[in-house]
């Protein structure tokens, strides 16, 4: 029977083995490559994506598992790509190889709903599941805090 | 048009055993080496629409150095135009178009600097000569401005796309004889620009080698031995083939037989690829397969007996004299004080966040193959000798790579998938999980060296002696653990020898990140730092003091390097450039004011490689229970007359510190021949939360362009190690940091 997922406000409907991790459907079933694999067991945050707004990692999370919980991907965070994390990562030339990138701005999308102005030891507590080989950490931090600035991010009513 | 790629490799290797040393021994470089460089045209790599949109290819292979930026704003540059206008699109690979399209070594910028630029500027002339025909006015009369053709006599002016139909049927001038610009009018070169796949990163658009997606596309997955190059005996083959999704489970002969040397590219590695309708499928399945495994000779390999013969081979006489001036073992004798140490350092995997893999289909008689390859011509041969099918049989993409740092020079997965496709009737995409990539790495193999220096009793240094047990044959390091004649200081201290002694090593190893000196910078910077405390001096003013005793004579790589690359002479060590980077950092993080606090201190070091200077000063501070945080880093950097793009730059260089800082901390260890690391929990990279502040500066000097990839490495390793000694008064002799009781907080 198919499996029910809410992504990026679609309702989609998924023919998976409930024990597929969600990492596989999004990219090999859905299409989806914005979500990465990195290591295979939730260390490096590469395929980090939102569920009920928490950052979880998706090649952990069964498919089954996730039930109507709205699912948001790198794809879905903005509609046209304008996320003042995406525009503030733009800004900052954050990425090098950019593997780690999409991880790093949904988990930092996260953070600035929990808590829209961070410090840099907030961020570096939140974003230290996100590992980026390439070592971009100093312009993530800069350009978490030019997101919360511009104070885009969608807080709760 | 001329390529230096023979002189640059040639001259790389004399920087310390770097990757050039590696690719002379690989034959298949040795024959393009042969080949004469193509004569490039504008045309190739310019394509003007009538809109005047410009589209500029991008020769060189991506993984995140920002090539794809920084190759085409050098045509852009001399070809006048605006870089909003200006769409980059990655080539396909052609050497024969395009020249050189690899991205190792740190050479595109020394290799692009000069023919890209005049690629643009014969665009310009073309576009030039077609306004000028279309006018009936000469060509001199004719200037440019921001992608438009201004005849100010007539005051008539056209865009390059009312232009570009005329100019591309024109022939192309020789690039020798087309005009550059004044540096001091350079609009793109120097500032710095959008990256090209910045936006496509974002947001996530599928971009990398993983993301390719074909119409019916299948996954594969291959089980390997756990020993290297172990074959198959025996498998339950058909019982995986009968599981869920599974489509096909392919044999991997082989073709690696294992020996004392270990070639760059040894051949494919045996194993079972499952081949499925999707990568979990093909990964569940390999979890059901048993496999009986012919381990063969490597089983016997292990870390504690490879540091057990190095501790002999260190004890023994040297095998081979590297480089040898003055008496150095009478001017150790006759020293005040001789400072004697063993420096160790392990194997390390490089785990780039994209795991390895490629997608390949085979169809009719063709290949077409998707390729993260960092040398991709290499890799279209080698896939080519593999599969026994004609080099022109075969089509490769060049698709952007999450990361190589060296990695994907070597193309082993790529000619797995090829393999793998050619047996079967659908397009296949290969993947290695995390756990595959960092057991069948080619690492940055280990190495011991025992040093020893003298010092009189001024406190200036008589002589330095090193024998560095590495691993190969009697004749060959292997890839990645081989030294130059010229390591530094050779050349700086009035006796020096540099030894080495070889083991075997039946494994892959490879170029990482600044291969050899990602090391030996480590080694030498820190006997340096040793032997100036010994001397109880500062440890800077004892590196400048060295720097200008400059010996005499140059060994003849020396001298046959600066004949070769005149007129900047590059490739080796200009002392001035060496100090002005030394005393840049020293300026920047107030070396001389540095606080003395227990438990607190600064360490400085300096390296040159692959063209580029290099100095570092770290402040860093070490609790009672030996834990390290590195608060900040300043980076000094000298790579010539222009920064071509600054941010792209400064990028590289904050990687540089925090990848270094990484390397500290990781191994790769063998029980029985198995690697003993699989994901990042046990071979870990620097987290956000220890990532220090770091600034970066540069020198700025009258000398070509080169390159940052690899230069900017080296120094934060040993410049970590000394501010450990100047908190604590404990000196890191062997690496990783947790054989020396110290970790990072």
């Amino acid at each position: 029977m198919p499996i029910q997922l809410k992504i990026n406000n679609e309702a989609v409907a998924v023919d998976a083995p409930p024990d597929m991790p969600l990492l596989w459907v999004l990219r090999d079933i859905l299409n989806l490559k914005g979500s990465k694999f990195g290591c295979g067991m939730g260390v490096c945050g590469a395929c980090t994506v939102l569920i009920g707004g928490r950052a979880v990692r998706s090649c952990m999370t069964k498919v089954g598992s996730v039930g109507g919980e709205p699912i948001t991907t790198i794809e879905g965070l903005s509609p046209d790509g304008q996320h003042a994390l995406q525009v503030a990562w733009e800004t900052h030339e954050v990425p090098q190889c950019g593997y780690c990138q999409a991880g790093q701005i949904i988990s930092a999308a996260a953070l600035l709903q929990r808590t829209p102005h961070p410090t840099d030891a907030e961020i570096d507590t939140a974003m230290s599941g996100n590992l980026c080989r390439c070592g971009t950490y100093t312009r993530i931090r800069q350009a978490i805090h030019e997101a919360a600035d511009a104070g885009a991010v969608a807080r709760p009513r | 048009m001329r390529m230096n790629r023979r002189l640059f490799l040639q001259l790389t290797a004399l920087a310390g055993g770097g990757l050039a040393l590696e690719l002379y021994r690989s034959p298949i470089i040795a024959a393009q080496k042969r080949k004469e460089p193509p004569d490039l045209t504008p045309q190739a790599f310019i394509h003007i629409a009538p809109d005047g949109v410009v589209t500029i290819m991008a020769r060189a292979s991506e993984s995140g150095q920002g090539m794809r930026n920084m190759l085409p704003m050098l045509i852009a540059e001399e070809l006048d135009v605006d870089w909003k206008n200006v769409r980059v699109q990655q080539a396909e690979l052609n050497e024969t178009i395009y020249g050189p399209q690899f991205s190792g070594g740190s050479a595109n910028t020394p290799e692009g600097w000069e023919p890209m630029r005049r690629v643009g500027a014969a665009g310009r002339q073309l576009l030039i000569a077609a306004a000028a025909q279309t006018w009936g006015v000469p060509e001199a009369e004719c200037a440019t401005q921001s992608g438009r053709v201004l005849h100010s006599a007539s005051g008539r002016s056209a865009g390059y796309g009312e232009l570009a139909a005329k100019a591309a049927a024109l022939p192309a001038p020789e690039l020798s004889s087309v005009k550059l610009k004044d540096p001091k009018d350079y609009r793109i070169i120097g500032h710095s620009q959008p990256g090209v796949d910045t936006h496509a990163i974002v947001t996530g658009k599928p971009l990398f080698g993983i993301d390719v997606q074909l119409p019916g596309m299948l996954y594969a997955s291959i089980e390997k031995a756990p020993v290297f190059a172990g074959k198959v005996k025996s498998a339950n083959i058909d019982q995986v083939k009968a599981l869920p999704g599974v489509r096909h489970v392919l044999v991997i002969e082989g073709g690696i037989t294992p020996a004392a040397y270990t070639p760059w590219e040894p051949g494919m590695e045996p194993g079972i690829a499952i081949v499925a309708d999707n990568w979990w499928l093909a990964q569940q399945a390999r979890k059901q397969l048993k496999v009986d495994w012919d381990l063969g000779p490597a089983a016997a390999q292990s870390t504690e007996g490879f540091l057990k013969r190095a501790e002999e081979l260190l004890k023994a006489p040297p095998a081979t004299t590297v480089r040898k001036y003055g008496d150095v073992d009478a001017a150790l004798k006759s020293s005040a004080k001789v400072v004697e140490a063993t420096y160790e350092y392990p194997f390390i995997a490089h785990v780039t966040l994209e795991p390895q893999g490629a997608t390949a289909q085979w169809k009719d008689g063709k290949l077409e193959m998707w390729s993260t390859s960092t040398l991709p011509e290499d890799g279209h041969k080698l896939v080519a000798k593999t599969l026994g099918i004609q080099e022109s049989d075969i089509t490769t993409h060049m698709v952007r790579s999450g990361g190589s740092f060296g990695r994907r020079l070597q193309n082993d997965y790529l000619v797995e998938a090829a393999w793998i496709a050619k047996r079967i009737d659908a397009p296949v995409k290969l993947l290695w999980s995390r756990e595959d990539d960092i057991a069948h790495d080619p690492f940055r193999p280990g190495g011991t060296f025992g040093l020893r220096g003298g010092l009189d009793a001024q406190g200036k240094m008589t002589a330095w002696r090193q024998h560095f047990a590495t691993f190969g044959d009697e004749k060959r390091s292997t890839s990645g653990g081989g030294i130059g004649q010229d390591a530094y200081p050779a050349g700086f201290p009035p006796a020096y020898a540099l030894y080495t002694s070889a083991q075997p090593l039946m494994l892959r190893t490879g170029a990482l990140r600044a291969p050899g000196d990602n090391a030996y910078c480590w080694v030498a910077q820190s006997f340096l730092d040793e032997l100036a405390q010994a001397a109880g001096r500062d440890p800077l003013e004892f590196q400048l003091e060295l720097l200008s005793n400059k010996q005499s004579p140059w060994s003849a790589s020396e001298r046959d390097a600066v004949g070769d690359h005149e007129p900047t002479g590059q490739s080796v060590l200009i002392p001035e450039r060496y100090k002005g980077v030394l005393e840049l950092v020293a300026e920047k993080s107030g070396w001389a004011h540095r606080g003395k606090t227990p438990g607190r201190g600064m360490g400085i070091a300096a390296w040159f490689c692959h063209l580029g200077y290099f100095a570092h000063v770290a402040d860093v501070s070490v609790d009672a229970q030996n834990r390290v945080t590195v608060h900040q880093v300043w980076v000094a950097g000298d790579i010539g007359s222009q920064i071509i793009n600054p941010a792209a730059a400064e990028n590289l260089l904050f990687g540089g510190v925090i990848e270094g800082m990484s390397h500290m901390a990781q191994e790769i260890t063998l029980v029985d021949g198995k690697i003993q690391q699989s994901n990042f929990h046990n071979h870990p990279l620097m987290r956000i939360r220890q990532a220090p502040k770091i600034e970066v500066y540069w020198r700025k000097t009258d000398y070509a362009p080169t390159g940052l990839g690899e230069p900017g490495l080296p120094p934060i390793l040993p410049a970590v190690c000394n501010a450990i000694f100047a908190a604590t008064g404990k000196r890191i002799r062997t690496l990783p940091l947790q054989r020396s009781g110290f970790s990072w907080a």
